[in-house]
């Protein structure tokens, strides 16, 4: 199933399989095209993937490269079935997958891991980002892997967390005086100045792939079968959209049998253009400045909006947005059933689950599944304030006072 | 009023190659219709209905047109509108 050519989503004009991003006729965005897979043996795809490495390498299948770099392996992150989470939710089979588990902690992993292999195979030598923190730290570690040089935008007021563990790879890292949008527009300008591989610019439609592979290890870790619903956040949409296009891929072969599962997506209310048009039954995004601790969901003008809407729609799903106080409070659940930590992001995401069990949207028989892209440690500030540490002299009977006073507290 | 228009590499097969134009308008609307006017393949790779096709975003001096008055947004002497792909990102 060779990747055959880029093409438009919107007017289906096809181009090269090269650095570009935007149709020149209609100016939609566009995604890599495969050959027909009607000839696909299912069983022989499942004995290549289960023999591959433990790696997202071992879709490579489904991938738009031929070259595998070898450092820095993303992906195959753990799956786990959460139990408590589900408990406390009224649901009966809750899986979180914990994609804070890899190299750099976030499931941008996956999506650089692809651009940088394709960026490599078209011949640059730099690659660059504007990010909002996770793909940051993901672009500045792989290009440090494998020895390419880069530059990394972010808006000046990201968490400090998100900006050392970027800056320690080495790459050259841009502050920008402004917010994703306007980091956004200055790399989208500087991407036609420079002959550099922008991951989430010119090499995009690549990079869109990598996200992919959270369906197909979901499916393979779920014993080859589907959930009957996700819960996923959304910044621009492209991951929302792409975990059911990895999905749609699979039943087409025949790797998987059913429906596209029910797609729920979790957005921040300071920061919710597409869960607004979805509340207001538009097809279309309006844009707006965000201001929410969701730092990493923090994109006003979402370029995959309109396909996120449809989505949801058409898969019998809804996009919800979350308060910054639901967010910490989806924070500390997870981490008291799970003991997943993670950051602003995956508290959007438990923070929506927990209002559609609320709701009564979700069926207490369905398999859910949610996607946690990012690790607690990244968003230190959210957890402060929100328990009480017993501070005692090192004496038995200091620390039995504390406990006394703690008992008499709760 | 003489405004500059930057125009992005995808579109620049339709100007000729050039990378900027100057134009005269008062508004965005009236820039964009301008610029048809030079350049009469702008318009169906742009524009829509009246409007403007949902991929792409107008600036003008950096902001979004669509946080000012969108296509009546006002421009004086020496603003410059930036026409750039809404695809990027995220």
């Amino acid at each position: 199933m060779p990747p055959e050519s880029l093409r438009c989503k919107e007017c289906k004009a096809t181009y090269p399989l090269d650095a570009r991003y935007v149709c020149e006729q209609c100016f939609g965005p566009l995604e890599v095209a495969y050959a027909p897979r009607a000839d696909a043996d299912p069983s022989e795809l499942r004995r290549r993937i289960q023999s591959g490495p433990q790696s997202l390498w071992r879709y490579a299948d489904f991938l738009p490269v031929a070259q595998q770099p070898g450092t820095l392996a993303a992906g195959f992150t753990p799956l786990l079935r959460a139990d408590r989470l589900a408990d406390e939710l009224g649901l009966n089979e809750v899986w979180v997958k914990n994609d804070a588990a890899n190299p750099t902690h976030s499931f941008k992993d996956r999506v650089v891991s692809i651009a940088l292999a394709r960026a490599r195979e078209l011949g640059f030598d730099t690659l660059a980002c504007a990010s909002t923190g996770n793909l940051a730290n993901a672009v500045a570690a792989h290009a440090a892997a494998a020895g390419l040089d880069s530059y990394v935008f972010i808006p000046a007021d990201l968490e400090e967390q998100k900006i050392l563990a970027t800056g320690v790879y080495g790459t050259n890292l841009v502050a920008v005086h402004g917010n994703y949008d306007d980091v956004n527009r200055l790399c989208t300008e500087l991407s036609a100045e420079h002959d550099w591989a922008f991951v989430n610019i010119n090499m995009r439609p690549y990079y869109a792939e990598g996200s992919k592979t959270l369906a197909f290890e979901t499916a393979e870790q779920l014993g080859f079968s589907l959930p009957d619903r996700v819960v996923s956040p959304i910044a621009s949409g492209s991951l929302f959209t792409k975990v059911a296009r990895g999905f749609e891929e699979w039943i087409e072969v025949g790797l998987l049998d059913g429906q596209v599962p029910t797609f729920n997506g979790a957005q921040a209310a300071g920061c919710s253009p597409v869960a607004s048009a979805f509340q207001d039954g538009q097809d279309f995004c309006r844009p707006v400045r965000p201001d929410t601790i969701a730092k990493s969901l923090a994109i006003g003008n979402p370029a995959d909006g309109p396909y996120a809407l449809g989505l949801a729609r058409r898969s019998g799903g809804s996009i919800d947005s979350v308060t910054d106080e639901e967010i910490r409070e989806g924070i500390g659940l997870l981490a008291r059933t799970t003991g997943i930590f993670t950051e602003t992001a995956g508290g959007v995401t438990v923070a929506v689950l927990a209002k559609l069990a609320e709701r009564g949207d979700i069926d207490p028989a369905e398999r859910v599944v949610v996607y946690i892209t990012g690790d607690g440690l990244k968003t230190l500030d959210c957890a402060r304030g929100t328990f009480e540490t017993w501070e005692i002299d090192p004496t038995v009977a200091s620390f039995d006072q504390a406990r006394e006073r703690l008992a008499v507290a709760a | 009023m003489a405004i500059s228009v930057k125009i992005p590499t995808q579109l620049r097969t339709a100007t000729d190659g050039e990378a900027t134009a100057e134009v005269d308008g008062d508004t965005v609307g009236e820039v964009l219709d301008a610029l048809y006017e030079r350049y009469a393949e702008l318009r169906s790779r742009i524009a829509e209905d009246g409007g403007l096709r949902r991929f792409v975003n107008v600036y003008v001096g950096g902001e979004d047109i669509r946080f000012l008055d969108g296509l009546d947004t006002a421009v004086s002497d020496g603003d410059e509108v930036t026409i750039l792909p809404a695809v990027a990102g995220g």
